[in-house]
């Protein structure tokens, strides 16, 4: 039996397609099938160029195809309004679903700082935040993790060709969500988030700005040493993630300036924002895949 | 030019752009004292809030000395004829601070986005249409797109349920012909109930006659600050505006002499420092750069040793827009590794 994990990706647009790319160069997640709602859609077409099933009838389309195909894992990038029907279908067959979607069901996953987490306690839906999460909470953690953080503030901005209607729409939800994460993943007491949107020709690279407001005189030596560590562990699958700038320090405020390169796959190497997304939720599912093929999890029986 | 028996609504930005001069420190006294002069001179419309709007406390544009709710909470009770709005800012506040302001009793919502990105303002104003206030969309940093584009933006602002249409010179780039090309296609095009505003900023000296072009063209809302306190080198100072107004026979309801006092005696006072078109200012206008950004740049230079002139050029180059303060520093940091100053 293959050690690859199958899976399936619901939602044949941007997302989803840098997706099946990275997805096919894996060591661990094989893709199988691509889920859409329109056959004339382009992602459909793409997919089955690429030589995977594709569905235009909806993830109820595939549900009789999983334990068949043995689909064990669903990358979701859709929308936050369909999510949580999708998951629970998926996850009644045993799925674990992979949320790239603001519905945050499950707990959030950021890979560097608590993935390892998720996959012993075989999370079956996990969150993967916002793209500025992603950009921006191992470096909160970075400096968390050496000593408390009272306030982390992140400012990601983004190209405005690589925002899609989806987040347009729901903004509020990118600062809400990222702002929790800040909190929850990044381990600050209190977390802000703000998104800027550039409409600058030629398309500026995803850039981002993490504050962190340390509770006692910031250990200088130990965070930087965090910090360039932390940015390492990010660039195992974001090889572009860069600290441009930081850690500064002024009085109790650490400041760290990031660019995030895409590796340009489907999406410009610009939109790393949207590159960081699919890259942590390959990055995510690699990591059960492993834990399941080292036998520290089992993943759900099958007939 | 003849303006004789137009009348335009006149909108105080003292106490939100101000903030960014004050480096977002007014007092609560110091906001109610000034609201309640306004008031009594006859100012229609005060906007109190952060400088960048509801939720902008942060320490990439500065914590206030208090909160929205605080400020809001204390100027609206004490006011007699005046409204108080407050500006929103999407992707720094949500829909929650716009429902505290309205709770606390503002009763103009101005949602401000970037000039090509308006449709990310769809909940926010549908929201703020939906409670029934004054709902107005603010295209900021006009000067970087064409009049079509602005309209085009506008046109979305307006579908989502805003009344009143801003062109906004946020960078003080602006000349009056610019002026009157946007504000007259936004007048022309938009439904004749939809309000059409400008808000402009003193950074070429060009305020007062960007301010009368828009009028001429068919705004009939003006933003500006008494004693010009605002940011870059401030808006549109009130009194001025006022008593250029009155000689041109337009109508405001403001009272000349005592909207003076007010810059007189209260607002110039306030002042942290002169606000003039000083160097940094002029800089602002002629590179079209955001004029919130001036105190950052000006502090970049005294920790970087880069000149505040130098990075403000450089981030007009980069088309950097309105909230991305924190480039300043990070281009200041990447200026001295270059100098080989750090």
């Amino acid at each position: 039996m293959s050690k690859k994990l199958k899976a399936v990706i619901i939602g044949p647009g941007n997302i989803g397609t840098d997706l099946l790319m990275k997805m096919q160069r894996s060591e661990w997640i094989e893709p199988v099938w691509m889920v859409g709602i329109d056959p004339e859609s382009e992602g459909l077409k793409r997919a089955a160029e690429m030589g995977i099933k594709t569905c235009a009838t909806g993830v109820d389309g595939i549900l009789p195809h999983v334990i068949e195909d043995d689909i064990r894992v669903a990358f979701d990038a859709t929308s936050a309004y369909v999510h949580a029907e999708n998951s629970r279908k998926l996850n009644e067959l045993g799925v674990i679903m992979i949320d790239l979607t603001p519905a945050a069901v499950g707990p959030f996953c950021v890979p560097p700082v608590n993935l390892a987490d998720h996959a012993k306690n075989l999370e079956m839906n996990v969150n993967m935040v916002t793209c500025g999460g992603q950009a921006t909470i191992p470096m909160v953690a970075a400096v968390s993790r050496v000593q408390p953080v009272e306030y982390g503030e992140i400012i990601a901005t983004v190209s405005s060709r690589s925002v899609g209607p989806g987040t347009r729409q729901n903004i509020d939800e990118f600062t809400r969500t990222t702002a929790g994460a800040v909190e929850k993943v990044g381990g600050a007491k209190e977390g802000k988030a703000i998104i800027i949107i550039n409409p600058a020709e030629p398309p500026l690279m995803m850039r981002d700005t993490i504050h962190c407001l340390t509770e006692s005189e910031p250990d200088q030596a130990a965070i930087t040493e965090s910090v360039h560590a932390m940015v390492k562990e990010v660039q195992k699958y974001v090889p572009g993630y860069t600290l441009v700038n930081g850690p500064i320090f002024d009085g109790n405020k650490v400041s760290c300036f990031m660019q995030v390169e895409g590796l340009g796959d489907f999406l410009p190497k610009y939109a790393g924002n949207l590159d960081i997304m699919t890259a942590a939720g390959l990055r995510t599912a690699e990591m059960f895949a492993e834990e399941a093929a080292n036998g520290t999890i089992t993943l759900p029986a099958r007939g | 030019m003849n303006l004789n028996g137009k009348k335009v609504t006149l909108h105080d930005m003292s106490l939100r752009d101000g903030m960014h001069a004050k480096r977002h420190q007014i007092s609560l006294d110091q906001m109610v004292n000034v609201a309640t002069a306004m008031d009594e001179a006859g100012m229609p419309l005060i906007e109190v809030t952060h400088g960048d709007g509801l939720g902008g406390r942060s320490l990439n544009y500065g914590f206030p000395a208090h909160s929205d709710e605080e400020y809001l909470s204390a100027v609206v009770p004490k006011m007699k004829n005046a409204k108080i709005s407050a500006l929103l800012l999407p992707g720094i506040g949500t829909v929650d601070h716009l429902k505290m302001a309205k709770d606390c009793g503002v009763s103009t919502i101005r949602v401000a986005t970037h000039c090509t990105e308006a449709d990310v303002s769809e909940q926010h104003i549908g929201m703020a249409a939906k409670m029934e206030m004054d709902t107005v969309g603010f295209l900021m940093m006009a000067h970087m797109v064409s009049p079509e584009k602005v309209l085009e933006q506008a046109k979305l602002m307006v579908g989502y349920g805003a009344n009143c249409i801003y062109a906004t010179d946020s960078a003080g780039y602006m000349l009056p012909d610019e002026v009157t090309a946007k504000i007259g296609l936004l007048r022309a095009e938009l439904p004749s109930n939809i309000e059409v505003g400008f808000h402009g900023h003193h950074n070429m000296g060009m305020a007062i006659a960007n301010s009368l072009a828009a009028i001429e063209a068919g705004a009939s809302r003006i933003d500006g600050s008494v004693a010009g306190l605002g940011a870059g080198a401030g808006n549109t100072p009130l009194e001025v505006f006022c008593a250029v107004l009155d000689r041109m026979g337009v109508e405001t309801g403001v009272d000349l002499y005592k909207i003076m006092d007010v810059a007189e005696d209260l607002i110039v006072p306030m002042m942290d420092q002169p606000i003039r078109v000083d160097r940094n200012a002029l800089t602002l206008g002629y590179a079209g750069v955001y004029s919130s950004f001036l105190l950052f740049a000006e502090r970049a230079e005294q920790k970087y040793g880069i000149s505040a002139r130098d990075i403000l050029v450089e981030l007009g180059r980069r088309g950097t827009v309105g909230g991305q303060e924190d480039m300043i520093e990070d281009l200041a940091l990447t200026m001295a590794k270059e100098k080989g100053l750090i």
